[in-house]
């Protein structure tokens, strides 16, 4: 294991009751200080879930098996009070919808400083100070600090919460499609906050995202993820210039684009698999081009690209494929 | 919220307003009959026992403006005297089953399971058996007083609030803001405490407002009984009781008035509660 890794991930699994199959099928992730990663995937790939697990918030009758490594020690097998303390200050998280995830009967004043006051052991002033610090950080004033969730409008919120994510002051990052819910200049603003925040207080951010475009501007290394494994792993513009899976290929022809000369937008044919299917062989063979019996047979491993151990990819075919070259 | 409803009885449950007039009005006659509740000894112009036997009976007059029972008290003294019983039994009922009754609801709610089970089989169990009842039996192990209707209705009533409470509990824990307060590392009695129970308190006072009217209704009937209230302690249930007699010589007039409270306030209670919980319902939607 590298202990330079503020997030490692090995070989996470996850299986719910009542599925066929896994949720999650042997997970290796990485994030390092300072660094972004993207993880994108359709919904129900699993790519929420494996970000829910870096903090244990697991849903219930969730068995997993594997090591989720948090600047080194392993998030499954912490006990009860190691992984509050883990969740009140080592990793935090950002939720899709700020609305939603601020409870709006409080101020955002008590919001931001209540974790602290409970579990920090800090002074009452001393809290406050710090969340308008984390206020003025993420662009807003201390006056938000007085007023409650409903006088705020959503893209304001969701710097509210990036401020309590930053508020014990944690090493990792996780945001759950933090954008999702805003409109477009607000999600601009917010991705732009959510780097420079990275830069400032030297966190590793994981960024979860079904939207390539911002995964692409982002980030410095991105996961594909499919049916609860990572398809193609490595960095940002490689991965987006020469994706060789061909299930990231296919991602990158379905997202729209203003300069397109086709009248209609690409799609991939069929759904993705449902939790009562068991599987076997490669998860996309049976939305895949280029699958043949073997993909059907035998799940590909991951090997690297070209002997870069950076990019690698999950398919018997990349090799057949490279040939064939995809209009991005 | 659409699986959540607030328990009510079935005739009561009519007596609700839009109109804000009769809210109004019905708040100011609470806070009316509290403020009496409060002064009624120095309100009450005589020793509401001090019996003149004299003018047993007699109508409306400057020195009795209600008029004398047939025991020969005066009416006015005791309906103010026994307003304070009256009113503070029904409040010992609504303050054990609303604490009991969210404790209850929101362990069972909140963690679920055998415990989720064993609580909820337990509340129908007491929902089962009817109320009164429940209370003439606590009645005849504690003898005469308030304490023991009190309980009795206070636990017959707990279930009213438990089951609110469970249903509120478990919609509330689903929602995100829960889950943002686990990753910041609150523990989960933490979230349940400082978080969820006050943002489901609006609701359960509610119930608590309109249950307030039932227990008067139900404390009222048993001391009609002549049970828990002491004979002598005035109380509007006790007087109408006392004023069968008077109806049948033909002067009905000391047992109708505080038939007339009781059903004045029960219903001022109501209306109030179920304003409060349409008010909340429209919030929530």
């Amino acid at each position: 294991m590298d202990p330079l890794n503020t997030l490692d991930i090995q070989n996470l699994r996850l299986r719910l009751p009542n599925t066929a199959r896994p949720v999650l099928a042997g997970i290796n992730l990485t994030i390092r200080a300072r660094e972004t990663v993207a993880l994108v995937g359709e919904s129900g790939s699993g790519k929420t879930l494996t970000a829910r697990s870096v903090l244990r918030l697991l849903p219930p009758g969730a068995e997993t098996e594997g090591t989720v490594r948090v600047n080194g020690e392993d998030v499954l097998a912490m006990a009860p009070d190691q992984l509050r303390r883990l969740r009140a200050g080592t990793a935090a998280m950002i939720f899709q919808d700020p609305r939603a995830a601020i409870n709006p009967l409080r101020r955002v004043g008590d919001f931001l400083t209540e974790g602290v006051r409970l579990g920090g052991g800090i002074r009452a002033a001393e809290a406050t100070a710090r969340a308008e610090r984390m206020l003025t950080a993420v662009g807003l004033t201390s006056a938000a600090l007085r007023q409650y969730p409903g006088e705020l409008s959503g893209g304001m919120l969701q710097r509210v919460m990036i401020a309590a994510a930053l508020m014990g002051d944690p090493k990792l990052l996780l945001a759950d499609e933090p954008t999702t819910a805003l409109d477009v200049t607000t999600q601009a603003e917010v991705v732009a906050l959510l780097g420079d925040v990275r830069d400032r207080f030297g966190t590793g951010l994981l960024f979860v995202t079904h939207d390539l475009g911002l995964a692409a501007a982002i980030s410095d290394r991105v996961y594909v993820m499919y049916a609860g494994l990572i398809a193609e792993t490595g960095p940002a513009d490689e991965l987006f210039a020469h994706p060789r899976h061909p299930y990231t290929a296919a991602l990158l022809n379905s997202t729209p684009r203003l300069d397109s000369t086709n009248k209609r937008l690409a799609a991939i044919d069929g759904q993705p698999p449902g939790l009562q299917v068991q599987l076997s062989g490669c998860p996309f063979a049976a939305r895949c081009l280029y699958a043949t019996d073997l993909c059907t047979e035998q799940t590909p491993t991951q090997l690297p690209v070209a002997n870069n151990t950076k990019h690698l990819v999950a398919c018997h075919h990349t090799d057949k494929w490279e040939s064939k070259v995809v209009h991005v | 919220m659409t699986t959540t409803t607030l328990t009510r009885r079935p005739g009561l449950a009519r007596i609700r307003s839009t109109r804000p007039s009769l809210y109004l009005l019905c708040l100011g006659f609470v806070a009316l009959l509290v403020v009496l509740a409060i002064f009624a000894p120095w309100l009450a112009p005589h020793d509401p026992n001090a019996v003149d036997l004299g003018s047993a009976l007699a109508g409306p007059s400057a020195s009795h403006p209600l008029g004398v029972d047939s025991s020969g008290r005066d009416t006015l003294s005791r309906l103010l005297i026994g307003s304070r019983t009256s009113l503070l039994g029904p409040l010992g009922v609504v303050l054990f089953s609303t604490l009991a009754g969210v404790a209850v609801g929101a362990v069972s709610g909140w963690y679920g399971g055998w415990l989720d089970s064993l609580l909820s089989r337990s509340s129908e169990l007491i929902f089962a058996f009817p109320g009164l009842l429940l209370a003439i039996l606590v009645v005849s192990i504690y003898g005469d007083g308030l304490i023991g209707p009190v309980i009795g209705l206070g636990v017959a009533y707990l279930p009213y609030v438990s089951r609110l409470t469970r249903s509120l509990v478990l919609a509330e824990r689903e929602r995100p803001y829960v889950a943002a307060y686990r990753v910041q590392g609150h523990s989960g009695a933490q979230i349940c405490l400082r978080h969820v129970i006050p943002n489901i308190a609006p609701v359960v006072l509610a119930q608590s407002t309109i249950n307030f009217g039932y227990a008067l209704i139900d404390l009222a009937g048993l001391s009609f009984l002549g049970l828990g209230v002491p004979a002598l302690t005035p109380d509007w249930g006790r007087m109408v009781f006392d004023g069968e007699t008077a109806i049948q010589q033909g002067y009905p007039l000391s047992a109708i008035l505080p038939c007339g409270a009781i059903v004045l306030t029960v219903v001022a209670f109501n209306v109030v509660g179920e304003h409060w919980a349409d008010r909340v319902a429209k919030r929530e939607h």
